[in-house]
């Protein structure tokens, strides 16, 4: 278990100077607590006290970064069982693997590299590739990482239990920190020599969860502490099992062997099975799931799910509140009116877009939440409406005064008339319904 | 190194519910773990399988999922039957017509409906009125009484018209959905004025709403787990199954409809709209869930591998 509120407080100066951008010491304790504010925000907490909470308060999942750069990954710091309790702070790596022996290396590489999507107006992409060393030949593994490295920006996992293969891969590759894969009982001491010398992230592989343990207190016996674990678990009802137990030995129990992130393999040869187990790892702990499918049908599902799971629950995604438009509008075009809760406003835009009619989309700052939890918080009332018409200019962009509200608040229709002067049409109840309601009722 | 396996010790299971009668009843719920975790824990019934019969035609599914059905969308005898050839467990019988904006049709038609699907099969049926409460509540008491003693799932209650709902599942021998609209403590609420009304909790099933992949699973996720935790913390009016009405979500999502030619990007249609119907319903068995409402009969044999493998021990 983390520190809680009151255990910080103890050791805080007890001021109540607010330097911090808390109100008292021990709301800035509740902060610490929840992982928003870090304790260097204090600036007159002692040495001493600094010392007690650092040390009681390491992350029961040390934080593992691999790769450089911009696309580097960083895994762990997890501190919770279940998404509600606080959050899951660092989204599962979605990792492609190619064979050595593949005969377009550099193509499927590039298959990957398109595996890039917008969802909620963000970009979601896949975060690593895996270069397997099928043919058990160093030169044959060194040749295809150096091409997978020519050829994506993306941190690489090197995937051979030869040691004599990893050291000519990681000649190659090693400045750019990729993940090595992976240090067994039979290797463990050359491997860690070799993560060590090129400061690289090492995995440690057992044969079960006691071999696991055992290894990974070699390993850091041994001076290196950027692991990353894998349980040798390949079927899903038992993976599931060992991440599980794996998770829950480091926060309920602080067991350190297994403080670190895990890894692990889709090996279902169904594809569609394999897509199914990988989302159980997505929901249940995996940092890093390894996958051979590069088919845009087979990973979009799971960084979706991925971006839902890792969602911070006291967090909805927001659009910022402004004019959107959705193709080139001219003076003619309908005005929309919903909230600026992310996924509403993406149902939204993406079924306006569908009707192929260019429009104008008014998302109502409601911090965030859906058009019906708006309304009944009053956070989507005619007057928040109005003010954003106002802020936006719309009246100057259109040569009409209509605007399309949510039928789900047809009653605020009246009141909008009201104020705004503007009619108002009371939409469909679902997006859905857009195009058929613009054909209908908008010439 | 041995590693002490942590087994967590919990006070209560998910309640059992039995649905149908003699050699037809399915046991569901009676799982004394969170889901999978066989090593602490027992999971004695069977997930269920459903597919979904509309007693009108579907006019705006997706041509692959309307092939599926091709020949039968038009008779809902002939359409059970298929989900029953299809291996559905249970089939769902969704009363489209009686909304209002559609044929509006009486609850005397809908219950002749119901009456002759159920006739047809051999496995236990589920009834889903329109979604408008009030008409719901007048359909399902005449299909109470017409499918009286054939012990079937009527749904969705909510806060709203329960009273009916219950009254006459109670006087006819049915169990009920009782549906919240994602939220714990709504869940809780209608489950007590149900139980209330004295339908006891071995005959309600838990719909806690959910949305698909990408349109919110999230919340589901978190709820349906909270449910279960609750549950095995010791309380009672968390404790019934929960359904999932997993095919009416994902059907509707885009990425289950638009062709290759308007998303290039995400890559082929049909194996889409399937992985997005599967990989909902496995992100929310995970979470609790296990009577999973599905479309397509493809998702329904590629669910059945999958659970059947998280059903095998994993005990140490």
């Amino acid at each position: 278990m983390g520190l809680t509120g009151l255990d910080i407080f103890k050791q805080l100066p007890k001021t109540n100077c607010k330097e911090c951008g808390q109100p008292t010491c021990l709301a800035f304790a509740m902060q610490i607590a929840a992982g928003k504010a870090g304790l260097d925000q204090c600036p007159h907490v002692s040495d001493a006290a600094k010392e007690a909470l650092e040390s009681a308060s390491a992350p029961p999942v040390a934080l593992v970064k691999i790769g450089t750069g911009d696309k580097e990954i960083q895994l762990g710091n997890e501190t919770v069982l279940f998404r509600h309790d606080k959050r899951f702070e660092h989204p599962t790596a979605i990792t492609i693997s190619v064979c050595d022996t593949d005969d377009n290396i550099a193509g499927k590489v590039q298959e990957i590299n398109k595996l890039v999507f917008d969802r909620v107006g963000m970009t979601f992409s896949v975060n690593m590739v895996a270069v397997c060393n099928c043919s058990g030949d160093a030169d044959k593994f060194a040749a295809a990482v150096k091409t997978a490295q020519e050829n994506t920006e993306y941190p690489l996992a090197l995937m051979t239990e030869d040691v004599a293969a990893m050291e000519k891969a990681l000649e190659i590759a090693g400045a750019k920190k990729p993940l090595i894969y992976a240090a067994t009982a039979a290797n463990y001491e050359a491997m860690t020599e070799l993560a060590k010398k090129y400061e690289c992230p090492l995995a440690v592989k057992g044969a079960d969860l006691n071999e696991l343990a055992e290894l990974s207190e070699k390993v850091t016996a041994l001076g290196w502490k950027q692991l990353i674990l894998d349980s040798g678990a390949r079927e899903v009802n038992k993976v599931l099992a060992d991440q599980t137990q794996i998770r829950r030995q480091a926060i309920n129990k602080r067991f350190r062997p297994f403080g670190y992130p895990t890894i692990t393999f889709v090996t279902n040869d169904d594809p569609v099975q394999a897509v199914l187990d990988a989302s159980v790892y997505i929901a249940k702990y995996a940092a890093i799931v390894v996958l051979n499918t590069a088919d845009p049908a087979d990973i979009l599902p799971l960084i979706t799910l991925r971006l839902n799971i890792y969602t911070d629950p006291q967090k909805p995604i927001a659009v910022e509140a402004k004019l959107y438009e959705v193709g080139e509008p001219g003076p003619d075009a309908p005005v929309f009116i919903t909230t600026n809760f992310s996924l509403t406003y993406f149902c939204v835009a993406g079924d306006v877009e569908a009707a192929r009619i260019p429009a104008y989309i008014l998302p109502v700052d409601t911090d965030g939440t859906s058009v019906l939890t708006a309304w009944a918080a009053g956070k989507l009332t005619p007057e928040s409406i109005y003010e954003l018409m106002q802020k936006t200019g719309i009246e100057e962009k259109v040569n009409h005064k209509k605007l399309i509200l949510p039928g789900g608040v047809a009653v605020l229709s009246g009141k909008l008339n009201e104020i705004s002067g503007w009619e108002v049409l009371v939409g469909p109840r679902e997006s859905a319904g857009i195009p058929s309601f613009l054909k209908q009722r908008w010439s | 190194m041995a590693v002490n396996i942590l087994k967590d010790t919990y006070k209560s299971k998910v309640v059992e519910v039995t649905l149908g009668t003699d050699d037809k009843a399915l046991k569901i719920g009676g799982e004394s773990t969170l889901p999978f975790l066989h090593f602490e824990g027992e999971m004695p019934n069977k997930y269920v399988l459903v597919l979904e019969v509309f007693d009108m035609e579907q006019d705006d599914w997706p041509d692959n999922l309307k092939a599926a059905y091709a020949d039968v969308m038009n008779d809902p005898v002939a359409w059970a039957k298929k989900c029953v050839e299809y291996g559905a467990n249970m089939v769902a019988l969704r009363l489209a017509s009686v909304h209002p904006d559609n044929k509006d049709a009486s609850p005397e038609e809908a219950a002749a409906t119901a009456k002759a699907v159920a006739d047809a099969i051999n496995v236990p049926l589920l009834v889903v009125g329109c979604g408008v409460e009030e008409k719901d509540a007048a359909v399902l008491e005449k299909v109470a009484e017409a499918l009286a003693g054939k012990n079937c799932l009527l749904g969705n209650a909510t806060s709203e018209n329960y009273k009916a709902i219950t009254a006459a599942a109670m006087v006819h021998g049915h169990n009920v959905v009782s549906q919240s609209p994602l939220d714990i403590n709504l869940a809780k609420q209608v489950n007590i004025l149900m139980t209330e009304m004295g339908l006891p909790t071995e005959r309600i099933v838990m719909d806690t709403l959910s949305g698909a992949v990408g349109y919110g699973i999230e919340y589901a996720y978190s709820i349906m787990e909270r449910a279960r935790l609750g549950t095995l913390m010791g309380d009672r009016m968390l404790s019934m199954p929960i359904i999932a009405y997993v095919g009416q979500e994902t059907w509707k999502a885009k990425e289950s409809k638009a062709s290759v030619e308007e998303f290039p990007e995400w890559g082929d249609q049909v194996k889409r709209s399937i992985l997005w119907e599967v990989v909902t319903a496995a992100a929310l068995a995970q979470a609790g869930a296990s009577i999973f409402v599905l479309r397509h009969p493809e998702s329904l044999k590629q669910l059945k591998v999958h659970l059947d493998k998280l059903y095998e021990s994993n005990a140490y």
